[in-house]
Parts: C-alpha cells; structure tokens; sequence
C-alpha cells in the first residue's frame, strides 16, 4: 500500500529570481495524509500551487507515478488533473452557480451523464460534508464555513485519488474543524485517498497527519520530514519544537535530558 | 453521423472536440471491464440485491429504479440483504444509487443487512446520513400567476425609485456634514478621480466627437447640395454639436467609462466588507468614497463637453473643406454667427445635468451591490443601463422645456 504517489526531487520555487524554497526532496505515499508545515510567509502554499501545476518550478520535477508534472504535454496534464482534487483556502465557489451546480461542474465536464443523475451525485456530495438541502442556494448566501464545506464536496466530486487542502481549518470553529478532520480521515479510509494538506492548525496536524514536511522561511529548505507525533518527540531543531508545541519552548526538553 | 457534424465543425471547435474525446477515452480506459449491473430477487420475503461489474465513472450504468419500485410494492420485503461479490470497482455513481435504496428502505421500516457491501461504502454510507437534511433550508420553486409577476414586478419598481430617493437623501446629508466639518472629504482622491474622469478619457472623446462631426456633415452635406447650400454645413454642424451631440456623446462615453467603474468599484468594496470597514472606523462611506467621485464627475464634464464640441465642428470642417469646396474662412465665419452663447450654454447645462446622474447612477448601484463576483458584474451592467435610461429621459425633457422657453 506504500507506493509512492507524489515525488518532489530537488524542487526549487521562486518567483522571478526571489528563490522561495529550494531543493525540496520529498514522496508522498499513497493513502497518506501528508503536512506541509512552517510558520507563516515560507511557501507552503506556492508548494501545493507547484504541486497542482498552478505554477511552473524553476528548478527540479514533481513526479505522479512515473509521470512529469511539469513537463506533461496537455493531455497528460488533463490526466493528472482529473486524478486530483483540491480545496483552495477561501472555497474558491464559483459565485455565479447554486451549490449543486459547482459540485457537478467538474462531474459535467468529464462524463456526459444525464441531469437527474448529475443533481444526484451532487446532493450526495453534499450530503457527505452535511450540507443536505442546501442545493439551490448560491454560495453568497451561505457562512463562510459552509463554503469551505461546499468547495470539499466539489474538490471530492469525481472521487479523487489525491486531495489538496490549502488551510482547510482557516476561519472554522474548533468543532467544525474536528469534523472537518473527521471527514478527511472517512474519506481517506473509504477511498484510499492520499491527502496533502497545507495547514498550521496544530490540533489537525496531530490528529490526522502520517507524515509531513517542515518548510523554513530563513534557511528556504525543508528543516525536518517524517510524522508530526514522531518530530514533536524526536526532532532536536528549535524551530521545529517551538513551532509543534506552540511557541513554549521546545529544546528545552532535550537540554533537560 | 458522428463524422459528419465534425467535419462542420471549425479548427477551434474540432481541437476542442477532441480534447473532450480524449477525456472519454481516459475514463474508459481506466475500466475496460463491462458495465455494472444491479438486479434484485426477492425470495422467502427477503429482497437480495446483486450489485455486479464495474461502476465506476461511466455513462453506461443501470438506474435502482425497478428496485425502488420493489421495495415500494405492497408486499414489503422483511430484509434487505446486498450481494457484492462480483464487484469490480465503484464510484460515487454507485453510492447514489445506494442512498437511494438505503433511504427507501428505512422509509418503509425494512431492515437492513449492508455487510455484503465494500467496506469503504460503509464509512461513506453513514457520512452521508450523519447529518440529517435540513428540511427548512429546501427551496421550493415559485410559481407565479401573471398577476402577481406584474404586481411584484410593479412593487421592486416602486422599490428602486424609493432607494434613489433615499441615497439622494444620504447624499445631501453627508454634503452637509462635510461643510459643517463633521465628516472630512478627500481632496487627495477628488484630484485623483478628476484625473481619471478628465485627461484619461480625452483620446476617446476626440476620436467619437471627431467622427461624430464627421457623420454629421455628410448627412447634412447630402441634403443641402441639393440645392447648392453647402455653406450651411457649417451652421449644421456647430449647433448641432453644441447643442446636442457634444454632451450627448460625452454622456454616453462616461456613462460607458465612469459610470461602470464607479458600480464596480464600489461594488468590490462592498463585497470585501471594505465599506463596512470604513464604517467602523467612523468614517462614513458617502462623504469617504462617493462624494469625490461625484464631484470629479461633475466638474470635469462640462469641460470634456466644451472639448467634445470643438472636435466635433473640426470634424465638420474636414468635411466641408474637404468634399464640398467650402473655404476653411467660409466655414469658421458661418460656425461662429450661427452659434450663439446660449446655444453653448445650453449643451453644457444639459451635460453637467448628465454627469450629474451618470454620477449618482453609478455610485448608487456601486453602494447597492451585495453578496458576490457575480453582482459586481451585474452592478456594472445595471449602473451603465441606468445612465443611459437617465440620459435620454433627461434630455428629452430639457429638449421640450428649452423649447417651449424658445432658448
């Protein structure tokens, strides 16, 4: 069940010559959930945007399967896409749609399936993320909390191999971001899917994560890799304890010993 | 058949045709085994429902109806018991036919056996059903009898008048705070806003007006050498422009440029709780954000209609000079005798008048602007709408009033 999914080798993202991280080496595993952490402004978004193909690297290649994300020609590119879902931090609802409309979107887009069973895919979809009877209504009319939900159940519309989430607790109360968890971790093992997330929610971070990386705005590189649990208890870099035991700091505990 | 609406088809829409293709061939590339397949038996009052093949994402799957109808039948079934043992592969397309089986029989009291089933639909199937559906958020579509569309077409009428009359209000209030000093007016965006309204938009005044001019001589050219009074093109020209046709086409063109922008700016702000923003920190959004803008509005207005003018005759003149053997001193003499001050006066009232409204219209359906992306674009369509609907109602009315007073 182990294979890997997702290979990052020697990734380097900048914008123009601002290098923002560089010679990332990483793999996610299939049915993983996987972290990106890091404190805040260190590029853990541009990497899921390089990650999905919203930009190109400047250096290195992220690998699906055996495939070549950067250097797929349209159609593989379309491909890989298809495999993927992702929920970007704001929701991203296409504003113009009721909520069943955005969630069969992509469904529409792939299959020529008929209405009646586009509208029930949707609802099922929405059921999952509890937005049943919530069909009809366009996303300005519902909270901003319901959005995020709605954009889940339209990133999981075509049942995705591989699922973004780009700060999926942002803006949630803690017991619709316990559920949220809840829900990744459903869907993970009723689909297998492989996650990688992008948050510093810490409580999701623990709760939900196999494994991760641990970006760092000042050296521009991954400072440590491996289960968050499994750094919080043996990772001897400062920034990495102060960072999982929120600001108390951590190196203290290995001076101690 | 296929081939022969393809081959109709353009480069464009054939490349994009084939891409669709590609994505079919993908899905079904990816499940080369038969179609899925669902059928029932019902035996010893328990309905076992076999569920076979492949479901995943395909355009070729069977519909659970004849089994909902089953479960429906007047001999309900004791036990529902699920047989997937030569499943393939499932979908999301799977799970709705599921739900829908699932739902029925809990509907009728029927117990349920899902162990058949993949374990991952289990974990799906109670997330679905955790959250039960909120009945009172379900819309029910409206039907409405003619007359009750007209009346509450006639009603939202009644309603958009009222709104005006008010930001009018709010306006004028927030005017007089300002000159009481109870609330501040940006200079700073006033010279901004004048400079966007101004300068930025005279190349595309020059342009119209000059081609406006243009159409106008010609039109009036065709006529009058009818009986060898070309000189009067002139006449033609410079009253019409001045009069008419100078603040008209400069209304029409801010109306376009201004009037939009100021409905979509403020509309995005609206939308980004900028304005609400504004609002708590005691500042408020009329006399912050739509005073300047109206100001700008108005007082640059006049001035494109006086520049719009001048191109106007010399575009007139091109003509004339041009075509119909009139001298350039012939065509100045005969411009300035037959434009009198009130003549001017007139055009530039009418435009100020315009600008007046392209103002109030555009920053009212700015200020009005709620929810999403979406209503910013339709703010913008509804603001430059509405300009155009004041301007030829407001012109009308001055055209008739100036001419009863023989101005």
């Amino acid at each position: 069940m182990n294979e890997p999914c997702i290979r990052v080798e020697n990734l380097t993202l900048a914008y123009g010559d601002f290098v923002i991280q560089r010679d990332l080496n990483f793999v996610v595993n299939q049915g993983d959930i996987f972290i990106i952490m890091g404190g805040s402004g260190c590029g853990k978004s541009t990497l899921l945007r390089h990650l999905i193909g919203l930009h190109e690297p400047a250096q290195g290649d992220i690998f699906y399967g055996a495939q070549s994300l950067p250097n797929a020609d349209a159609r593989q590119r379309r491909r890989i896409l298809q495999r993927t879902g992702v929920l970007f931090q704001s929701g991203a609802l296409l504003s113009g749609m009721t909520l069943a409309e955005n969630v069969a979107l992509p469904i529409s887009e792939a299959l020529n399936l008929p209405r009646r069973t586009l509208r029930e895919l949707a609802s099922y979809k929405l059921a999952l993320v509890g937005l049943s009877g919530f069909e009809d209504y366009y996303p300005a009319e519902i909270s901003g909390g319901m959005q995020k939900r709605a954009g889940l159940a339209r990133a999981i519309a075509l049942d995705p191999e591989i699922l973004f989430f780009d700060e999926p607790s942002a803006g949630l109360d803690p017991i619709s971001s316990h559920l949220l968890d809840d829900l990744i971790l459903n869907l993970r093992d009723s689909l297998n899917t492989t996650v990688v997330i992008v948050t510093h929610e810490l409580a999701s971070i623990f709760a939900i994560g196999d494994n991760g990386v641990f970006l760092d705005a000042e050296e521009k590189t991954i400072l440590a890799q491996g289960a968050p649990s499994r750094l919080l208890a043996e990772c001897r870099l400062e920034k990495v304890q102060r960072f999982l035991s929120r600001g108390a700091s951590g190196a203290a505990k290995f001076e101690s010993d | 058949m296929t081939s022969l609406w393809f081959y109709r088809l353009s480069n464009d829409e054939r490349a994009i045709r084939l891409q669709n293709k590609n994505i079919g061939e993908f899905v079904t590339e990816l499940v080369k085994q038969a179609a899925g397949s669902i059928d029932a038996e019902f035996r010893d009052s328990v309905l076992r429902i076999r569920i076979a093949g492949d479901w995943g994402w395909r355009e070729d799957l069977p519909s659970a109806d004849p089994i909902l109808a089953a479960l429906a039948a007047e001999t309900a079934p004791s036990r529902v018991e699920f047989d997937a043992a030569a499943l393939h592969h499932w979908s999301s397309l799977l799970m709705v036919e599921l739900i829908k089986l699932v739902n029925a029989a809990q509907a009728r009291g029927v117990a349920l056996d899902l162990a058949g089933l993949p374990d991952g639909v289990h974990g799906l199937l109670r997330l679905a059903q955790a959250v039960p559906e909120r009945s009172d958020a379900l819309r029910q579509g409206e039907r409405l009898s003619l007359r009750e569309w007209i009346w509450r077409q006639c009603d939202q009428g009644g309603q958009h008048l009222l709104e005006i009359v008010r930001f009018i209000g709010e306006l004028a209030l927030s005017l007089l705070a300002v000159k009481r000093g109870e609330a501040s007016f940006r200079w700073s965006d006033f010279w901004l806003y004048a400079q966007e309204c101004g300068p930025a938009a005279l190349p595309i005044i020059s342009l119209l007006s000059l081609l406006v001019g243009l159409i106008l001589a010609f039109v009036g050219a065709l006529e009058l050498s009818l009986f060898g009074a070309e000189i009067y093109i002139a006449n033609l020209v410079s009253l019409g422009m001045t009069r008419e046709m100078g603040g008209l086409m400069t209304a029409i063109i801010m109306s376009g440029r201004t009037g939009a922008a100021f409905a979509a700016q403020l509309g995005t702000m609206q939308v980004n709780n900028e304005i609400d923003a504004l609002k708590t920190m005691n500042l408020p959004p009329l006399a912050f954000l739509v005073l300047p803008r109206m100001l700008a509005l108005i007082v640059t207005m006049p001035l494109l209609c006086l520049y719009s003018d001048l191109m106007g005759v010399v575009g007139g003149g091109l003509v004339s000079i041009s075509l119909f053997d009139v001298s350039l001193q012939e065509y100045l003499d005969r411009a300035s005798k037959a434009v009198h001050l009130a003549d001017l006066g007139v055009g530039l009232v009418k435009c100020t008048v315009f600008g007046i409204l392209i103002a109030l219209a555009g920053c009212l359906r700015g200020m009005q602007c709620r929810g999403s992306a979406a209503a910013v674009g339709a703010a913008a369509t509804s603001a430059v709408v509405t300009c155009l609907v004041f301007i030829v109602l407001s012109d009308s009315v001055m055209t008739i009033i100036c001419n009863r007073l023989h101005i």
